[in-house]
């Protein structure tokens, strides 16, 4: 029977038929289900790595060593990535390998859009841009054959629709690889001058077999209807194309990307009257088009951001849309996601929020929450573990002024073992006077709660190694190192008061678990009171003034009628930051 | 909706939490369960969380090519909640009905003056004929398990649709705790008749 999967399940049936034998990635939306798949197959071994450039390292590491390997990563992963990825194109694989890219146009949970079809033409390494999940499956299966029999790793492009639209998929057996004997090839492995230089010429030629495979694989493919029209296309796009246009039009199908099939494309071209290039983000497929000798249609006709929908697509060409329900969509009411009830960034948020002649280096994570509404207390965002290394600079050039402005640096606990420590590294060794708040709340949230170095376990859930982070921090020299519970404002406003005072850097950590979270035996015995309090309004008390509205809680509501604060009992789950705020005490413990 | 040659596109629209994702799958578990039939399902990731504002595309038929749909083109919109209705009602086919489930989630900036529930839009929303009322929540509560109220909704969603109701009760009790099942079968078989009495 057919399943209905995910592109990200599929990617993972697909590597596990293949017989992958190593899996790594680092969790990102929208990539983070291909790991957590494949870590359900006991024949792969599937691991979280720290950042995507292990994974990748990883992945290779494995691949020299004989076996099948696979990593995958969201867009932004890649840039992490990008260093052993160039490199590694030169050497070449042993076992097959396959790096997963997942992009994300229209940003649902990114900071940026960017078209990393770009990478695999930069870093010349074959690329694979399936449009559905039996494509998913099928062309991860076909990556593996392609990795092996040129010798160069893979890269498969998805996007967010991809990734998490569910679609039919015809599944398979595993089929057994054997791991590859190893030998060492100082002339194929050991990347100095002398050998790249050969690598170089060596890598050129392959191109040139891979763009002649380009011409011939059945996953290019030309499909002649009516030839006023011809659509080239890649990716789920295909899919949005075939929607709006049906069989009235020609399409170009192309499930390679790099290198290009540039026959094919051209003759194309030639039978067609027109030509629509129809592809999201950037102008990749255009560009080679036009450098063809061809003026195509795209993104004169198509935006350049966001995502292309069917509906998109119709507007653009026929300037219509189907007839709606007609609304006033300015009073649509917004939902903004918002730190959750009992979330342990709350407390911080609040006292760091109250500060104004500070500035604060924010991260990648669910305390990017800590920019919006009420708390507004973040100045910058940019990338994994930036925050630290950020925060250092701009101390730095304040410095220089004559009253200097104090930097707070924040980010969660998977973030710092991602890319915050190094930065870390780097505030220790050039010696600025940041305050540097790691939030650990013991599991890599935003993503959907995955373990991580300091979590204790696996992916697989075996219990490991814990890394100790106030440890770790102690032993790169810093003096003010303080654990707080985040809970306890009090504690926390005596540890900023104190540590903005000083004039070298320091370290808080404050440790309390994401209220999401499935505690393991060690959360249980370490929180054991947490989430277990309910607090509740003492309507007597309460004079309707608002102020526990600047905690942000979506358990805490406001009633109109009575003009009292309301704690919404399902949702509470006792953190206590409304209770500490109220200047009246009029949010008590529930009498249990 | 019988012939189902053409695609037939089927939009759930709620908030974190109310059991969107739920009802999308069991609707997907049963139309996976039809032989010949396509099946395409795009939902809310990433940011969604409790509170927040999630969706389940789910379109099915002879051949599906995107896996969303586009403004105008829902037969059926089931909103779990009344603002969510609203937000997606340009959704809406022509020809197409929405459930919409009188509950409300009040998001918290709405607590402070910085958002108003849409009162107007939606008193507007409510008269149209193919806007079908129906109070879930209230039915759940009668029950006896204010939870089952996704699956009040999701029989009224089966009164919609020609599929048989064994299917859809084999398929519920795979997806639901079996210490509630009862519940759930009782909540199934009030959304049913209420949709078919409607």
């Amino acid at each position: 029977m057919k399943k209905l999967l995910t592109g990200d399940e599929a990617i993972a049936r697909g590597a596990y038929e293949a017989g992958v034998h190593f899996a790594a990635a680092y969790p990102g939306t929208p990539s983070t289900e291909i790991l957590e798949n494949l870590a359900q197959y006991k024949e792969v071994y599937a691991e979280w790595s720290p950042n995507e450039k292990v994974a990748l390292e990883g992945a290779i590491g494995a691949s020299i060593a004989g076996g099948r390997s696979i990593a995958s990563m969201k867009h932004v992963g890649l840039n992490v990535a990008a260093d052993p990825l160039f490199t590694f194109v030169y050497t070449g694989v042993n076992g097959g390998a396959v790096i997963v890219t997942a992009d994300e146009p229209a940003m649902y949970s990114s900071q940026n859009e960017q078209d990393n079809r770009n990478y695999a033409k930069a870093a010349k390494l074959p690329m694979l841009e399936p449009a559905d999940s039996q494509e998913c499956l099928d062309m991860v299966k076909l990556a593996f054959e392609i990795s092996e029999s040129f010798d160069t790793p893979v890269l498969m492009r998805l996007t967010t629709r991809v990734c998490h639209a569910k679609s039919l998929v015809q599944c398979g057996e595993r089929q057994e690889v054997p791991i590859r004997e190893y030998h060492r090839q100082m002339d194929k492995y050991v990347c100095v001058p002398a050998v790249s230089r050969k690598l170089r010429i060596k890598l050129a030629q392959r191109l040139k077999k891979l763009a002649a495979y380009s011409e011939q694989t059945p996953i290019n493919f030309a499909q002649y209807n009516d030839l006023k029209v011809g659509v080239i296309t890649s990716g789920d796009c295909y899919f949005y194309a075939q929607e709006v246009f049906g069989d009235t039009v020609s399409y170009l199908k192309l499930g390679m990307t790099n290198p290009l099939p540039v026959n094919l494309i051209r003759e194309f071209c030639q039978k067609v009257e027109k030509i629509y290039i129809i592809e999201e983000n950037d102008p990749y497929l255009e560009e080679a088009v036009r450098q063809l000798g061809f003026a195509p249609i795209g993104q004169e006709l198509f935006p350049y951001t966001g995502e292309l929908t069917p509906e998109v697509i119709r507007q653009a060409v026929f300037g219509q849309v189907l007839p709606t329900i007609e609304y006033d969509q300015s009073k649509i009411v917004g939902r903004p996601p918002t730190l959750c009830a009992g979330c342990p960034h709350r407390g911080f948020f609040y006292e760091i929020g109250r500060r104004k002649d500070i500035m604060v280096c924010g991260d990648i994570g669910c305390y990017a929450l800590g920019s919006a509404k009420p708390f507004n207390a973040i100045d910058t965002t940019i990338c994994m573990g930036a925050s630290i290394s950020m925060g250092h600079g701009a101390q730095k050039i304040f410095k220089l002024g004559e009253k200097p402005t104090k930097v707070v640096s924040v980010l969660g606990d998977s973030t710092f073992f991602h890319t915050g420590i190094n930065s870390l590294i780097n505030v220790a060794y050039n010696q600025s006077s940041t305050v540097n708040i790691i939030l650990d709340n013991r599991i890599t949230g935003m993503t959907g709660h995955q373990e991580n170095p300091g979590s204790g376990y696996t992916v697989k859930g075996e219990p490991t190694n814990l890394i100790d982070i106030e440890t770790l921090v102690k032993a790169l020299g810093f003096r003010h190192v303080r654990t707080v519970d985040p809970n306890d404002l009090t504690l926390l406003k005596e540890t900023l008061d104190a540590f903005l005072d000083l004039d070298e850097p320091s370290v808080i950590i404050t440790r309390w678990p994401c209220a999401l979270k499935k505690f393991s035996k060690e959360d249980k015995e370490e929180f054991r009171d947490a989430f277990c309090q309910k607090y509740v309004v003492d309507t007597e008390t309460c004079i309707g003034c608002r102020i526990c509205m600047r905690a942000g809680c979506p358990a805490l509501s406001f009633d109109q009628e009575t003009k009292k604060a309301k704690v919404d009992k399902v949702q509470c789950l006792g953190c206590g930051v409304c209770a500490q705020i109220c200047p009246k005490k009029a949010i008590k413990k529930e009498d249990k | 909706m019988a012939n189902y040659k053409e695609t037939q596109n089927v939009l759930i629209v709620g908030c974190g939490g109310q059991g969107v994702i739920l009802a999308s799958n069991i609707l997907s578990d049963v139309l996976s369960c039809i032989d010949g039939m396509d099946v395409k399902k795009a939902e809310t990731h990433g940011m969604s969380q409790r509170g927040g504002s999630v969706h389940a595309q789910v379109r099915f038929g002879e051949k599906v090519y995107a896996p969303f749909i586009s403004p105008g083109e829902a037969q059926v919109i089931l909103a779990f909640e009344e603002a969510e209705g609203l937000r997606w009602s340009h959704y809406l086919a022509k020809d197409g009905v929405m459930i919409l489930n009188q509950e409300r989630v009040i998001p918290p900036l709405a607590f402070v003056g910085m958002a108003d529930y849409p009162e107007e839009s939606l008193d507007n929303l409510k008269k149209r004929d193919d806007v079908k009322c129906i109070d879930a929540n209230k039915m759940a509560k009668e029950i006896g398990n204010v939870k089952v109220a996704s699956v009040v909704l999701l029989g009224a969603l089966a009164a919609m649709l020609d599929f048989p109701e064994k299917t859809w009760k084999e398929n519920l009790e795979k997806r639901v705790p079996a210490k509630a099942l009862e519940a759930n079968m009782k909540a199934f078989d009030a959304g049913y008749a209420a949709m078919k009495a409607l």
